[in-house]
């Protein structure tokens, strides 16, 4: 005797998130129903554990049955197959995009190709996320990536327009879009303590900022690119530290403004130099695409590990980069000023983000 | 040239890809009717072509336009090749033929195919012109409306009643021609779907023209089915109630047909949809011809038909035509108007309409099938249903009564044979609705009849007391304590509005499984035969047990389904239970032992007794049946739980003489040990699902199929067990799927069994769950006033109701189990039954689809497809319905050669339901309609073959597309549409 078929249809499509959830983590049915046993669900309606399974079985197909719409989110709202409620149809959707942010970090500055995709078993076993998951959360990427690729205009308002995702989801996916585009190195060992909320961030500051789309927004390509111009000005910049006396003017610009304010001012004033130096270069080297992906390890070695290693407290750091930057204004042989400005205020605010343990 | 049919073909969305190199598809459409075929140009190379064609004209016949489906076939042109079919849609032409229905169809209909599902839609526009025709001997019938709500439909009231139409057509299944072998199993489907619908079309047609032909303009509670029976052909039949309707809005109406008399009679005659409270109520007084219809039960009479008819038709039906043609007992006058057939497949009627209930009356016939030789004369299927009916009507007469009302019929078909059941309740009906006014001054003079309190007239036997047909124990009713009211009544309709109930109702479900021999031809029809009564036997036992241990002494909307199998039969009863204040109070239930030396024995007994003793109490705790103390001042009044024993031999002896054979079962019964199966139901958890009756606010309704395979010998027991686990299961698993919507109750209910293989039995439940809105309850309260609130309860009382499929009646079971003897013969060893067979299927309750209702399609604008509510009721709690659109009925075929690629059988029916309930919604919308009401799942019919990876899967569904208003949208204009402005905006967010 067994149980050969057994189907549950509503007119209006019955969901349960908490399955739905369960589901998305990649659950089997029957680890799907422990959890929800775990869970305490048999409490509720004096249900059996052959019920319980019955009704993930059904919740799962149901959702393998959504999943081809759930692709391309705009048919949802258009599709006849399945009547859903819009406040659940952006329910389903903005779950199936969400993802794990340790998932994301592991994939962050990968190629997002069939290549990358053996090495999900890996990500697999070292993050704990089942493979399924893996799976979805990877090919959710390479979709989003695909489809905005192609497209003209802001990168964070055509995420959302094609995936009806909310603000927030559509930044963290304009980031991995950024990262994957630029492919920047993220895996490196030293660069293991950020988050993916700390990259998340420095990119969209990057995108904000640095981007063509930043300048002009009917850009015809895709505004995830860097603006060329702006990188090639960037090599004006060493002049700060070729020239000898503008380095020491701003030298002592800088530590006139913070003697007393900052605790490590002894260590700051002897390192000045290197510390300049080592922004400068950053600035000036980025046109090349190797240092271009290397900007994050960059920023780690040259600045983040001394002073960390100077014990800098993160006040120091914000001081110390707030008149660093600003007192480039009063050097009157410094004829870069916007360029300064742009790239300093992005530089300041990534390395802040970044500057923890 | 009556009419002219213009289609016009807009555009297409989320085509295929039907070209790989490309990754799209150069569509285009061919757009046909009848015979006359038009095509659109080629779209290149678009997923979502834009064709905007020109009006496509056909000039066809009415006939034609009622008979034929408009079918449009959209393909991929393909220069080198054949042109790749991507897929059909048909529609049906009918709404559009009645002004008061719909005008247009416009919208994305599902693009369809049978072997790969919905594949896109398609943006069509169709409208008709009809010209008028004077032509008397038209064979069409446009105009004539149709609804499968069993109940006169709301907007509109009923002039007049004209009685029972019905058709069937039959036609070769083109499954089984010749050709089969050698086209495609797409191209075989198609031929199929397109017959079925030209077959519809054909019976709606006849049916309408016989409704004109009685002077109607509508049929009601139109009953559709389908019998497949294999290499014998394909069978479409159809019943319903002719009436005469009028728009409720046009009121005072004036004459709308040519029977009707002055506008003043219609002004003091209020219609079915109406509040007709108090009106003079007539019935028909107890006939002297009793006596002789009532020979017509004597068993060995039957017997000895049964054998004379055992050729090729083994008939349960007796032929017993000659005596019961004429309804002698009330004066002929008032029903010339019903033709034959006294039946009426209505299930609520208006207040004053029924006077009287009997109870249920049922037939079955066992059948060989053979092949239809001549499908433009299917008299012998028309004279099997005849035979079932004249029985049907004969139980009716030896009730006393005049009328079967709740009337359904159906069949269930296992190779060669087929069972044909019908079962209405026996009623005696108020001639108001069915005469012309001058007879019913004049019927009403001559009838004694005094006003009858409405709330238990109904529940006053029909008959007469001295001479009842069957033992029943009757007694004074509770209410006016003027009438005689049986003890217990079953009945097919649903709880009267009026009827004065005491607590609340519940699902009442016996099942039952008995194995049987396998057998071929007439020895099968045989042993079916022989076993048929004992099942219904066992049922109803189970029905009465069930209904005591809840305390209750009434079933309405009993259905009652018989499967057979290769190896089986099944058989699943199922009902609402209430208590009938006018009822007695129902005596508990006696457990007898049969062996009483036995001391641990007793003591087992008597724990047994207790433990039902107080489930007794405690059902009647859950569903509040406090009956008010009686003072005992009658005779029969009702006798206390330790008396039930004795008071069942003392109705049994008092049955004396044609019931004699009973005995031996009765004696039988009343040692009745409650089985598990009994007391697992006393531990039923419907306490979920019947809190607090108080207006609905979602509804949602769902379909779930479940097949199961039993692989083990088992004994009648053990199947039992597992057969009524199954339902068990299944109920548990719908509560515990609906759970979010607590507080529920789960109406409509309607369980149809199957065994579609020799080791499968499948179970499909259709059914609505309808949640409690707390908040808005209060809102009505306090808007609205107390009227709604009291209205929006009454409803809820209906929906109470669980209305299962066909079943027997009686206010008793010895009643029930005479009827069934009647023709079968008795002596038939019970020990043969018990054989085991050596395999057995069992089939899970396979539950339909359940549309669940949004609060408000407004507070959804924010998407681009309507919302399409579906229920089986016939009505949408909360809302009003302003307008009926026609009749969805539509067949769909789906089938499949990669079985496992779509998740196996359950993907793959999954798949189909989720795509029928789709071709419903989009068919309705594009009607203009939002709901559909009146919902059912009329064949579930599932074939699979894993070895191949193969599998097919046949549904029919039919409801009416209707508009409704929501009430709080009507009356709290102020109020609520800011609420559903708020909503809109969280709805909105993010789509």
């Amino acid at each position: 005797m067994s149980m050969e078929l057994d189907v549950f249809v509503g007119n209006t499509t019955v969901l349960d998130q908490d399955v739905y959830q369960l589901w998305l983590d990649g659950h089997t049915v029957s680890d799907a129903v422990r959890i929800r046993m775990e869970a305490g669900a048999l409490q509720e309606c004096e249900a059996n554990a052959e019920v319980l399974h019955s009704d993930t079985t059904d919740q799962f197909r149901t959702f393998q049955m959504c999943e081809r719409l759930l692709q391309s989110p705009s048919k949802v709202a258009n599709q006849l197959l399945f009547q859903i409620p819009p406040h659940r149809q952006t329910m389903l959707i903005e779950r199936y995009y969400e993802f794990d942010s340790v998932f994301a970090r592991e994939v962050l500055g990968k190629k997002l190709s069939k290549g990358t995709k053996k090495d999900l078993d890996d990500i697999s076993s070292k993050t704990g996320i089942a493979l399924k998951s893996c799976r979805r959360q990877f090919d959710n990427f390479k979709r989003v990536f695909k489809v905005v690729e192609e497209l003209k205009g802001p990168l964070v308002e055509n995420i959302q327009r094609h995936f009806l995702l909310s603000d927030v989801l559509a930044r963290d996916y304009a980031a991995i879009v950024f990262f994957a585009n630029s492919r920047f190195e993220a895996g490196k060992r030293k660069l293991q303590y950020l988050s993916f909320q700390d990259f998340a961030f420095c990119a969209g500051q990057l995108i904000s900022y640095w981007t063509v789309g930043a300048v002009d927004n009917m850009m015809e390509d895709l505004d995830v690119d860097l603006e060329k111009d702006f990188l090639h000005d960037l090599k004006d910049l060493k002049v700060l530290v070729n020239d000898k006396d503008m380095l020491d003017q701003h030298k002592s610009l800088v530590c006139a403004q913070l003697r007393g304010k900052i605790k490590v001012f002894s260590e700051m004033e002897a390192n000045f130099k290197n510390l300049s130096r080592a922004l400068v270069n950053i600035a000036s080297k980025l046109t090349h695409t190797k240092d271009f992906r290397d900007l994050f390890i960059d920023l780690v070695e040259k600045l983040i590990e001394p002073c960390r290693s100077d014990k800098w407290t993160i006040g120091d750091l914000r001081l110390f980069l707030k008149h660093y930057s600003s007192s480039v204004h009063m050097l009157e042989a410094f004829r870069h000023q916007v360029i300064w400005d742009r790239y300093m205020s992005v530089i300041k605010s990534c390395i802040l983000k970044m500057y923890h343990d | 040239m009556p009419g002219r049919l213009k289609a016009k073909i807009v555009a297409g969305r989320h085509l295929p890809v039907m070209d790989r190199a490309s990754d799209l598809t150069d569509a285009f459409v061919e757009v046909k009717f009848g015979n006359t075929t038009f095509k659109t140009d080629v779209y290149p190379k678009s997923l979502n072509p834009q064709w905007n064609s020109e009006w496509f004209k056909f000039e066809v016949d009415d006939e034609d336009l009622q008979d034929e489906p408009l079918q449009i076939t959209v393909l991929d042109h393909d220069t080198y090749s054949a042109n790749d079919a991507i897929g059909k849609v048909y529609i049906d032409i009918d709404p559009l033929l009645c002004s008061e229905a719909a005008t247009v169809i416009s919208g994305w209909l599902p693009i369809y195919d049978t072997i790969h599902g919905i594949r896109g839609e398609i943006n069509v526009l169709v409208k008709v012109d009809l010209f008028n025709d004077l032509n008397r001997f038209r064979q069409s019938s446009c105009g004539v409306k149709f609804f499968c709500t069993t109940s006169i439909p709301r907007c509109y009231r009923a002039i007049m009643v004209h009685g029972f139409v019905e058709e069937l057509v039959v036609n070769e299944d083109p499954e089984y021609q010749w050709i089969d072998r050698i086209r495609t199993p797409r191209a075989s489907n198609e031929a199929r779907q397109r017959l079925i619908f030209l077959m519809s079309g054909e019976l709606q047609r006849k049916i309408g023209l016989k409704v004109l032909e009685m002077g109607g303009n509508a049929v009601v509670g139109y009953l559709q089915c389908f019998d497949l029976e294999g290499e014998s052909g394909l069978v479409v039949r159809a019943i319903g109630t002719a009436c005469t309707l009028e728009k409720m809005s046009t009121f005072p109406a004036t004459a709308t047909h040519p029977n009707n008399s002055s506008p003043s009679k219609d002004m003091k005659e209020p219609g079915f949809g109406e509040e007709a409270p108090g009106v003079p109520l007539s019935s028909g007084p107890p006939t002297p011809l009793r006596a002789q219809t009532f020979s017509s039960f004597s068993p060995s009479k039957s017997y000895s038909r049964q054998s004379s008819s055992s050729d090729t038709e083994l008939s349960l039906t007796p032929k017993t035509v000659g005596h019961l043609c004429h309804f002698c007992m009330i004066p002929p006058s008032p029903f010339c108007v019903f033709q034959e057939y006294p039946f009426f497949t209505l299930t609520i009627f208006p207040p004053g309409f029924l006077l009287h209930v009997g109870g249920v009356v049922s037939a079955r016939s066992v059948k060989l099938l053979d092949r239809i030789h001549n499908p433009d004369e299917p008299e012998t299927r028309d004279a099997w249903w005849e035979e079932i009916r004249q029985e049907i009507k004969s139980h009716a007469k030896a009730l006393g009564c005049h009328a079967v009302v709740g009337y359904s019929e159906s069949t269930s078909i296992c190779e060669e044979v087929c069972i044909l059941s019908a079962s209405g309740t026996a009623a005696i009906l108020s001639s108001r609705f069915m005469q012309d006014g001058p007879l019913d001054t004049e019927h009403r003079l001559s009838q004694f009849e005094e006003v009858v309190s409405p709330g238990c007239g109904f529940c006053h036997i029909p008959y007469d007391e001295l001479n009842i047909p069957f033992p029943a124990q009757l007694t004074y009713c509770y209410c006016c304590r003027r009438y005689k009211v049986p003890d217990v009544l079953f009945t097919t309709i649903d709880l009267p509005t009026e009827a004065n109930v005491t607590g609340k109702g519940c699902l009442i479900q016996a099942r039952l499984c008995r194995t049987k021999k396998k057998a071929q031809g007439e020895g099968n029809a045989m042993a079916i035969s022989n076993l048929l009564p004992f099942l219904e036997y066992e049922l109803h036992t189970q029905l009465m047990n069930k209904l005591k241990l809840r305390g209750m002494n009434a079933l309405f909307g009993l259905r009652i389904q018989i499967s057979v199998g290769e190896t089986m039969l099944l058989g699943l009863a199922s009902a609402t239970g209430v208590y009938l204040t006018a009822l007695p109070s129902p005596g508990g239930i006696q457990i007898a032992g049969k062996t009483p030396s036995d001391i641990t024995y007793e003591q087992h007994i008597s724990n047994m007794q207790k433990k039902i003793n107080d489930t007794i109490t405690k059902n009647k705790e859950q569903y509040e049946i406090n009956p008010p103390e009686v003072v005992e001042e009658i005779i029969g009044s009702p006798i206390p739980e330790p008396r039930q024993r004795s008071r069942l031999f003392r109705s049994h002896s008092e049955s004396s003489d044609e019931v004699s054979e009973i005995d031996l079962s009765h004696g039988k019964k009343d040692a009745f040990v409650l089985e598990i199966d009994d007391t697992d139901a006393v531990e039923d958890i419907h306490a979920l699902l019947t809190d607090s009756p108080t207006p609905a606010g979602n509804t949602s309704m769902f379909t779930s199929v479940r097949v199961f395979r039993l692989n083990a010998n088992l004994t009648n027991q053990g199947l039992n067990k597992i057969f009524s686990d199954l339902c068990e299961n299944l109920l548990k698993s719908l509560y515990f799927k609906l759970r979010s919507m607590v507080p529920c109750c789960l109406c409509h209910l309607n369980f149809t069994v199957a065994i579609p293989e020799d080791e499968l039995i499948q179970v499909a439940v259709t059914a609505v769950a309808m949640s409690f809105d707390k908040e808005q309850t209060l809102e009505n309260g306090k808007r609205s006033g107390e009227k709604t609130l009291i209205k929006a309860i009454t409803e809820n009382d209906e929906q109470l109701q669980f209305n299962l499929e066909p079943c027997l009646v009686s206010s008793t079971p010895f009643f029930l189990f005479s009827l069934l003897f009647l023709s079968t013969p008795l002596s038939f060893p019970l020990a043969l039954l018990l054989s085991t067979a050596s395999s057995m299927e069992k089939a899970s309750p396979l539950p339909e689809g359940r549309s669940r209702s949004l609060r408000s399609n407004r507070s959804y604008s924010g998407s681009s497809v309507a919302v399409v509510k579906m229920t089986p009721l016939s009505f949408i709690p909360g809302a009003k319905i302003i307008k009926y659109l026609g009749i969805i009925n539509m067949f769909f075929i789906r089938e499949t050669s990669s079985l496992r690629e779509e998740g196996g059988v359950s993907g793959f029916l999954h798949t189909f339901i989720a795509e029928v309930f789709a071709m419903v919604r989009a068919h309705v919308a594009a009607l203009g309609g939002n709901a559909v009401v009146s919902y059912s799942m009329k064949e579930c019919v599932f074939m699979e073959n894993p070895n191949k990876n193969q599998a097919q899967c046949l549904i029919n569904v039919s409801g009416d597309a209707v508009i409704f208003v929501r009430e709080s949208e009507l009356e709290l204009t102020s109020v609520q549409p800011q609420s559903a402005t708020t909503q809109t905006s969280n709805g909105g967010e993010g789509t």
